[in-house]
């Protein structure tokens, strides 16, 4: 997300750190993911507020590195830090994350009140990444990482992963 | 170093270190795919949260000290976790039952560290609690899919709920350290944990059509360091690589 008033330095920035995909999910940026937080530049010296979205995401550690060698890369002096506060939510995926998500397989996470349902099994609003059906079931809580759960399709019978409300 | 900080934060880390280890071991051995899959990211949210609490430790004690240190190079009796989580993996139902106990404890343990008044604690508590939330509700579930399956899984699933009854007690254990942690606004009230975990974990039993176990007793010591013959052999494997390659490096 771009504002106007942004000045050029910043916006250079961004737009290095635009280029940086989350390891897991190769068509998301860290922007799109939410995973930037803040930008602090002095000169050259740039420091990037990111923040974990599972506690033990086995990604960030890669993302840190990433951020820092892209950086690098265009002659900053980068600084990385991890901020807890507010705690990440799937909420803070932008609508542009959100529709590659689909496009690559992953079903998007619902709003927080249908997610709950959805995982609680109590009624199928998760649409199918394959074939668009609506005809859906949950098969487990705990999908391929740790910020999915894993869905089945009962009209095409193709498994598919859902990113989990958090 | 504020040395009760240091000693509150490892009581915190603990026993989420060690029970995930325990629920490591299954990984690529549970009894299904999706089981298996499941416990390991358990595991993996637990490993997180421990960095987490680690991190700040590390901190705190100064010095050079780093996570690794403090989860890797300690003796039996400087673990502080409770002897709940040390406890082995037997069948799935002991799995799940040492599971539900530990998450009906945490879930309401991080619920009220998100209040407190150390910011830091606050913080990765508030992180914590979103993972903790979906924990609780697959242990639960199980809890209640085994107790309320077929005749073998009900068998199973009591027997386990009975086992470990006699572990719950020490989570409400408060140690000095706790105790002065709640005065200064930065723990958790332990009367309040015990009666939200009576409530659900009762609850949640019912539902499950199992025998909720009368007991007024429970094996205890691991919040003074005093463990299981279990936790020799999990730091024989946690701390492998530190014992046989001291000092290593990446």
């Amino acid at each position: 997300m771009v504002e106007r008033s942004m000045p050029e330095a910043e916006h250079r920035v961004r737009e290095i750190l635009a280029t940086v995909k989350d390891p897991e999910i190769p068509v998301l940026t860290v922007e799109d993911m939410g995973i930037i937080r803040g930008i602090e530049l002095d000169g050259l010296k740039v420091k990037v507020k990111i923040t974990p979205t599972y506690s033990g995401c086995p990604a960030m550690d890669e993302i840190a590195a990433d951020i820092r060698k892209a950086l690098l890369a265009e002659g900053y002096e980068p600084e990385v830090i991890s901020v807890l506060s507010p705690p990440w939510s799937s909420l803070w995926i932008s609508a542009e994350g959100r529709r590659k998500m689909e496009v690559y397989g992953i079903a998007a996470p619902l709003e927080e009140v249908a997610d709950k349902r959805a995982l609680m099994g109590e009624k199928r609003v998760v649409k199918c990444t394959h074939c668009g059906s609506m005809n859906t079931r949950l098969v487990s809580q705990f999908g391929s990482t740790a910020c999915k759960a894993l869905f089945q399709c009962n009209d095409c019978l193709e498994p598919f992963d859902y990113f989990k409300c958090i | 170093m504020n040395k009760s900080l240091y000693d509150y934060l490892i009581l915190l880390g603990d026993s989420p270190l060690i029970l995930g280890h325990r629920l490591s071991e299954l990984c690529g051995h549970g009894p299904n795919l999706e089981t298996d899959i499941a416990l390991s990211n358990i595991a993996l949210d637990l490993f997180g949260q421990v960095r987490n609490w680690f991190q700040y430790a590390a901190e705190i004690h100064g010095e050079g000290k780093t996570e690794d240190d403090i989860a890797f190079l300690r003796y039996e009796h400087e673990y502080r976790n409770v002897v709940l989580t040390e406890q082995p993996n037997k069948d799935f139902a002991w799995v799940i039952a040492r599971q539900f106990y530990f998450d009906a404890f945490h879930y309401s343990l991080l619920t009220q560290l998100c209040e407190s008044r150390d910011e830091r604690i606050s913080a990765i508590a508030a992180k914590s609690i979103k993972e903790v939330t979906y924990h609780r509700r697959f242990s639960s579930e199980w809890v209640k899919r085994l107790g309320d399956g077929t005749e073998e899984s009900h068998i199973r699933m009591q027997n386990a709920i009975a086992h470990f009854a006699m572990y719950k007690g020490e989570l409400f254990e408060e140690t000095n350290v706790e105790k002065e942690m709640f005065s200064a606004g930065i723990g958790a009230d332990f009367k309040l944990i015990k009666a939200q975990f009576e409530s659900f974990t009762n609850e949640v039993l019912n539902e499950a059509g199992l025998e909720i176990p009368q007991i007024d007793w429970t094996q205890r010591g691991g919040k003074q360091g005093v463990h299981s013959e279990h936790l020799g052999y999990i730091l024989a494997d946690l701390q492998y690589m530190q014992r046989a390659y001291p000092g290593m490096q990446w």
